[in-house]
């Protein structure tokens, strides 16, 4: 990570004209102050001012902006709403920043057949509320999906609360219309099961804008659940809690969403939120269950039985709608929370195996005692998605490498522990060295192969998602990965 | 057979077949053999039946990762001890299809429209590219999204893009009760009722129309199967079972045919007027269709709905099995397959013809 004060670069007034060729004037953005807004996205301790911000309307747009940049050899990086976490839209100093946010129309919403036909810059929860009056919903959901667009959410494959249950954005998205850099415009997957040839909506979710811009998704509605219902745990100790996630999957229940809050997150949340959590557990899980009023009876009498016999001190059942909706508000307002306390957080994104959470969680804490940072701990337990949040404050020297090195150890113990670097932020260029950790050079090689077949000039999001091998190496003077000596084959510096 | 880890072996003879400008055809445990189309230039056989072994199972992780020659049948056996199962039911044919294969040909069973298919579940792999080189991709976790979904990528590419040595794939528990629901009722009339039970969160795990009778599979907690059942109504079959695996396994009557049959995959709710009998699973979404009429006339009308159309088995192994693709899709997905394997040594021809 560097916050170095940003290069800048004006663009060329033929570019301008060219593009001005192609939209309305009041969608080509190149005044310094008309580009301030787009310098970051959710990471922003990362922020680069782009050459010029294009907002087009039409596919036909899209396509014929992507013709120039390919003319010009000009990079091109997508951007949604900008929540991103991991830097995937961040400009690049000599590129043209594309926004979809004019791509906002929910093209058609078939209740029968229970899909929807949206533009890339929808927002994610705007979906779920067209789809409500059918009594339908569109399940991924991101704590940011009041903000978030269903185009960011492909290009990360996000996920949200109910995933464990219900899948990430790949299980639940049908159908995407692409526009390749060169000006290809391709129907990936279909409204039926699967579609011939390679999985090409494998390839394309979660790709980060390397591969090409979505223009259009079909995505999948499900029906809402009849009843839904939470219990609140309450643990002496992190240690049981952990075991307690593997105690509810061990009796053979698939909770919609089963996250876990630690008493700093507790306390934080409490104060700004009022939710009624328990302030001294050392931790507390949400356990949702849905469906038919029977079965979610019979599964909260389980959970709740495995949540005592795994040390709860308290185990609360959201008495109605508006409780769970309480308890659930806490969760959902951890982030805006730790910002009151804390000038700066840094928000980390590690998936491990649920029986090392005990161990990790542990680790944690030591370090987080030998850096002098203090971390809160919100996550996705039930999928064993850690989001630690490193406190800090950009403005005292030194505490923002501090956070770095924190969370970088943090992640390589993540990839020991079996596990990755990211879970559903994504890897952008928050995340590139990291990979080097996570991939062997053959492997980067491999992703750098498939990234050729569609970009063959590396065009779109240059930089982005898969480092290069020269990058590693150079990193790769710290690490080693995997017990090998990374990139043998490589010169030294 | 005694598990076994070959990959340095199957590494070194692709390494060798790609140095010496060779082809391999990958074969498994040789289930699959009737699927894809016949080799263009027919290589000699790379057996990854000796490669077995489960490599990991923790029930609590929901997780199993096994070596691509192990019999599905054994992973079945594994996770029945520990009340869980494959939620994509793949077919175990006769005890042949293994982890690979069923990766490579994405064989999802009854269960596919409401648990998942193949893909939905596979959560890492290892492979070896055409080039020879171990890779790794995904892992044992749920949610990975660091670097391209290549795992996912393998899955329906018929060894195209490499071998799968191994993959990891997420299970789910074995449902408590399971009941089969019959009711009878025309074509159309069946195709709306299927479609609607979506409409509301059911224990649904199978629905099927076949012979003017509607098969609805209900699996979950006793309680919320008995529930549904009685909303539903239908006829309970004493064995619920038994249609359910003559399915998965090719071994239901319509299967029982020297004529060709298609495999077609549609929309909600599309019917074609398709020349020769039918069976639909999926609710609607998978047509099994017995056929030896012409190949556009079967193709055109299900293109025209949004769908595609396989020649699953029989027929002419030598032409465009599998739905032709636009130009543009099928020249990039070339493309792909060379980013993968640029001298073509996993199984050419087997998906699309070997160009020029
Ligand atoms: C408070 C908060 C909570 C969050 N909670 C979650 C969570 O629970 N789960 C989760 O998964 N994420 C979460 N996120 C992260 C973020 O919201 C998601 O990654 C989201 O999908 C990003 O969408 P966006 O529209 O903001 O994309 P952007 O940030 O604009 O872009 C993200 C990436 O997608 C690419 N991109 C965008 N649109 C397109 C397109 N049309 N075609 C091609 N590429 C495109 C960009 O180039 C970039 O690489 C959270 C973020 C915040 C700030």
């Amino acid at each position: 990570m560097t916050s170095s004060a940003p290069t800048t670069k004006s663009a060329a007034p033929e570019l301008l004209r060219e593009l001005a060729g192609v939209l309305p004037a009041a969608n080509v953005l190149s005044r310094p102050s008309e580009l301030l807004p787009y310098e970051c996205d959710g990471l922003s301790a990362y922020r680069q001012r782009p050459m010029v911000v294009v907002l087009p309307e039409t596919v036909e747009q899209v396509a014929r902006i992507l013709a120039i940049c390919r003319r010009r050899g000009l990079p091109v990086v997508a951007r949604g709403a900008g929540t991103g976490l991991s830097g995937g839209a961040l400009p690049l100093v000599e590129g043209v920043l594309m926004v979809l946010a004019k791509f906002n129309r929910i093209l058609e919403l078939d209740p029968v057949r229970r899909t929807a036909r949206v533009q890339p810059g929808v927002r994610n929860l705007a979906i779920s509320e067209a789809a409500a009056p059918h009594g339908l919903y569109y399940a991924p959901d991101p704590s940011s999906q009041i903000a978030c667009s269903i185009g960011g959410n492909v290009a990360e494959n996000s996920g949200g609360v109910h995933c464990l249950k219900y899948g990430l954005t790949v299980h639940n998205i049908l159908k995407l219309e692409v526009v390749t850099i060169d000006g290809d415009r391709l129907t990936l997957g279909s409204n039926a099961p699967d579609s011939p040839g390679y999985d090409m909506m494998a390839a394309m979710t979660g790709s980060e804008g390397l591969l090409g811009i979505v223009v259009e998704i079909t995505v999948r509605l499900l029906p809402l659940p009849t009843h839904t219902s939470l219990v609140l745990a309450a643990f002496d100790d992190v240690e049981s809690a952990g075991a307690a996630v593997g105690g509810v999957i061990a009796a053979g229940i698939i909770p919609a969403g089963l996250e876990m809050m630690d008493n700093f997150a507790i306390r934080a949340t409490e104060d700004f939120a009022h939710c009624g959590y328990p302030v001294d557990a050392e931790a507390i899980l949400l356990c949702e269950v849905d469906g038919t009023a029977e079965d979610t009876r019979e599964q909260l009498q389980r959970v709740a039985a495995v949540m005592r016999e795994h040390g709860a001190t308290e185990v609360r059942v959201a008495r109605d709608e508006a409780e769970r909706l309480l308890f659930w508000k806490g969760r959902k307002m951890a982030f805006p929370a730790m910002g009151r306390i804390s000038p700066d957080y840094y928000c980390i994104d590690g998936t491990i195996p649920r029986d090392q959470l005990p161990r990790v969680l542990g680790k944690m804490k030591e370090w987080s005692a030998e850096f002098g940072l203090r971390v809160a701990n919100v996550f996705h337990a039930g999928d064993g998605n850690l989001h630690p949040l490193i406190l800090y404050d950009a403005n005292q020297p030194g505490e923002l490498e501090r956070t770095e090195a924190f969370a970088g150890k943090i992640l390589d113990l993540c990839v020991e522990v079996g596990g990755t670097i990211t879970g559903e932020h994504g890897v952008g260029v928050e995340k590139i060295n990291q990979m080097c950790t996570q991939f062997a050079s053959d492997e980067l090689e491999q992703f750098h192969a498939l990234k050729e077949a569609f970009d063959p000039r590396g065009l779109l999001n240059p930089g982005k998602a898969v480092p290069t091998l020269q990058r590693c190496a150079e990193f790769g003077a710290m690490h080693v990965h995997r017990g090998e000596l990374p990139f043998p084959e490589l010169e030294r510096f | 057979m005694r598990d076994a880890d070959q990959s340095a072996a199957l590494r070194d003879q692709v390494a060798a077949a790609h140095a010496a400008g060779g082809s391999l055809e990958i074969c498994g445990g040789g289930s699959k053999r009737f699927y894809g189309r016949e080799s263009d230039t027919p290589g000699p056989v790379l057996e990854t039946v000796g490669h077995r072994g489960v490599v990991h199972y923790a029930p609590t992780e929901l997780v199993v990762t096994a070596r691509a020659g192990t019999p599905i049948r054994e992973i079945n056996a594994v996770l029945s001890e520990n009340g869980q199962q494959l939620p994509f039911e793949p077919p175990e044919l006769d005890g042949d299809a293994t982890v690979g294969g069923t990766l490579a040909a994405a064989f999802s069973g009854p269960a596919r429209p409401w648990c998942g298919a193949v893909r939905d579940h596979v959560l890492g792999t290892r492979v070896i590219n055409g080039r020879g080189k171990l890779l790794r991709f995904g892992g044992e976790v749920m949610k990975n999204v660091a670097g391209y979904d290549v795992s996912r990528l393998m899955v329906g590419a018929m060894g195209t893009l490499g071998l799968v040595l191994e993959a990891s794939l997420k299970v789910l528990p074995k449902p408590e009760r399971e009941v089969t629901l019959a009711f009878h009722m025309e074509r159309s009339d069946a195709l709306v009722f299927m479609n609607g039970l979506g409409d509301r969160p059911l224990p649904l795990t199978g629905a099927v129309f076949h012979g003017g009778i509607v098969y609805l599979r209900l699996a979950g907690s006793a309680a919320a199967v008995s529930v549904a059942m009685s909303e539903l109504s239908g006829e309970e079959l004493p064995s619920s079972d038994a249609i359910w695996r003559s399915l998965r396994e090719f071994e239901h009557p319509f299967f029982d045919t020297k004529l060709p049959v298609w495999r077609i995959a549609l929309p909600a709710l599309a019917e074609p007027e398709l020349p020769g009998e039918v069976l639909i699973d999926w609710g609607g979404g998978q047509w099994w269709l017995r056929s030896d009429a012409p190949v556009a006339t079967i193709r055109d009308p299900v293109s025209a709905l949004g769908g595609h159309a396989t020649l699953f088995r029989g027929g002419d192994r030598g032409g465009e099995v599998f739905h032709p693709l636009p130009p543009a899709m099928a020249a990039l997905q070339e493309r792909i397959r060379r980013a993968f394997d640029p001298a073509g040594v996993f199984n050419p021809g087997r998906m699309v013809a070997v160009a020029g």
